[in-house]
């Protein structure tokens, strides 16, 4: 069985952890074929090589491919498919995107945020805010799938695949890229940070969530954010943990303010060590707390910054 | 310009989910349903469209069990103008898959010449988040999907959308795809009244097979499991307690 994967690439970035992670998913499929895809992909191609299990990398550079638009990328992996038992690509809003898109042009269904795979045809997925885990069994000819990163570990560097190019596919031509709002940051990336700190609508206000910032940054950690504190506009859209935002595996989880909806549990209750901290001593957030802490936010977590 | 609304009957998000002893699924029976969240979203971006005279017609569709009729009429009291309801399971346990749900929304599309559909983007029960990508793709339409803002024009519509680096704004030839993210607007409420007013809206009752539609599933569900526990954590009364808890078991 052979398996198409397609690369996390922005503005010619590789992203590494979630390629790696998805390479180690994918490698107990079959043989691994890296597609490399953007206006720029040479740079990333080349990094993507050196992950172990990748046996080939496939590199398309073409204008059209410059702002992940989900048609022109989407024509060319099915332009591809015919030689992949599977294709499959990291959970990110790009690949959610595309991938869709490419099993409906394949008449197959699409598996996404798949989190085990059982064998070549099985796989378990969450299901309702991750309350149950369900195992499908496909019975397509070419499985699509994504997957949940945060699951796997990553697959180790010091291989050295061979990079082909490739012709770009015909572009569709049916949207066009305006222009993008990203805010510059030197913190890790919230789903592969190793410590994540969260706030949420107990923080109250945007320039209150500089105590969750300043904690982040002593501890060399990510921010990230309940749904509620992104819907009152204390945090940005791409901070949001949860069923529908981000789902985040850390070492340490920390909790500011947040009561612990399901749907920002089903984004984080997979991380190693989970510390609440908020005045509500019913907050169902200390259900899933390894420790938990009642307390004002805005006294312990200035407290905890000075003392971590 | 119509816009088409598909919706889906879910089980309510305030409702907690309770995986059936024998692992064959999900509990639903007797159990509160409601609009899909995200279509929520998608019927009221819809009528502001229609109020801000840039739609002349709201139809919402939806596929499922017969009692997905309520979910219609939901989306008729907010202020939609009529209904599709596609029979397509018997038991409320039975989820149509995307792909299938894409194919006979594809058909309606052809039926209707919609020039924008707006879908949630993805259902709160199978979470898979693939519809409104599949129904563009058998359509050939543009896709704009997380949808946090949305601005029809002549021929096009301009869309930001939520993505994993923060925002994203693009362009889409009309007619196209959109989903929706949390963002978008704030649905309303649907008043009396207009509930009243919504149970003599036209209802067009169809079948997959008027579209010439298999429904046959692609996906075996072998097995619906709990998802693991964690094992119950301790309090602790200070920071000081809680930092030396971390430094010792080597979390921080």
């Amino acid at each position: 069985m052979a398996v198409l994967l397609l690369a996390e690439i922005t503005d010619g970035s590789l992203a590494m952890d979630a390629t790696a992670k998805t390479v180690a998913a994918a490698s107990k499929l079959g043989d691994v074929t890296v597609l490399a895809v953007g206006a720029t992909a040479k740079d990333a191609a080349g990094e993507a090589a050196t992950i172990e299990g990748v046996s080939k990398v496939l590199v398309a550079e073409d204008a059209i491919y410059g702002h992940r638009l989900a048609e022109p990328t989407a024509a060319l992996i099915v332009s591809l498919a015919g030689d992949y038992s599977h294709i499959v690509a990291p959970a990110t809003t790009d690949a959610k995107n595309i991938l869709p898109r490419v099993a409906a042009l394949l008449d197959v269904m699409v598996l996404t945020d798949v989190t085990g795979v059982v064998d070549g045809d099985t796989f378990e997925r969450p299901i309702y805010a991750g309350n149950a885990i369900q195992t499908v069994k496909s019975k397509d000819a070419t499985k699509v799938i994504t997957f949940r990163t945060s699951t796997f570990d990553a697959a180790a560097t010091g291989g050295s695949a061979a990079l082909e190019d490739i012709a770009a596919a015909e572009n569709p031509g049916l949207s066009e890229w305006v222009s993008d709002k990203v805010a510059e940051s030197d913190r890790p990336e919230l789903t592969s940070a190793k410590i994540v700190v969260s706030g949420g609508r107990g923080v109250g206000s945007e320039e209150d969530f500089k105590i969750i910032e300043a904690l982040a940054d002593k501890l060399g950690a990510a921010v990230g954010a309940s749904r509620a504190a992104v819907d009152s506009g204390f945090a940005p859209n791409d901070w949001q943990v949860g069923q529908t935002g981000k789902v985040v595996a850390p070492e340490l989880y920390i909790a500011c303010g947040i009561s612990g909806a399901i749907q920002h549990l089903a984004g984080m209750k997979d991380s190693k060590v989970i510390v609440a901290i908020n005045k509500d001593e019913e907050a169902p957030i200390f259900q899933v707390a390894d420790y938990g802490l009642v307390a004002d936010i805005f006294e312990a977590v200035p407290e905890m910054t000075g003392k971590v | 310009m119509k816009v088409l609304v598909p919706v889906k009957r879910v089980i309510d998000y305030n409702v907690k989910v309770r995986v059936k002893a024998d692992g064959s699924g999900v509990d639903l029976a007797n159990v509160k349903m409601s609009m899909n969240p995200f279509d929520e979203i998608a019927v009221e971006e819809a009528i502001r469209l229609k109020e801000a005279g840039k739609a002349s017609e709201v139809i919402v569709v939806s596929i499922g069990v017969k009692q997905s009729q309520e979910t219609l009429r939901t989306a008729l009291a907010m202020g939609a103008d009529r209904a599709i309801l596609v029979t397509a399971a018997e038991d409320v346990h039975t989820d149509i898959e995307p792909l299938a749900v894409a194919k006979i929304l594809a058909a309606v599309v052809k039926e209707e010449e919609p020039g924008l559909v707006i879908c949630g983007k993805q259902a709160i029960d199978n979470d898979l988040n693939a519809t409104g990508q599949m129904l563009a793709a058998l359509t050939g339409f543009a896709q704009a999907t997380n949808a946090n803002n949305l601005e029809v024009e002549e021929g096009s519509a301009t869309v930001a959308r939520e993505v994993d680096g923060g925002l994203q704004t693009i362009k889409v030839t009309l007619p196209a795809i959109v989903t929706t993210d949390l963002r978008l607007n704030e649905p309303r409420y649907a008043s009396l009244p207009n509930i009243m007013k919504a149970k003599k809206k036209p209802l067009d009752e169809k079948t997959p097979e008027d579209f010439g539609v298999d429904v046959a599933p692609r996906l075996e569900v072998v097995t619906t499991a709990e998802p693991a526990e964690r094992a119950a954590g301790v309090m602790v009364g200070s920071v000081d307690e809680l930092v030396a808890k971390l430094k010792e078991t080597g979390a921080l």
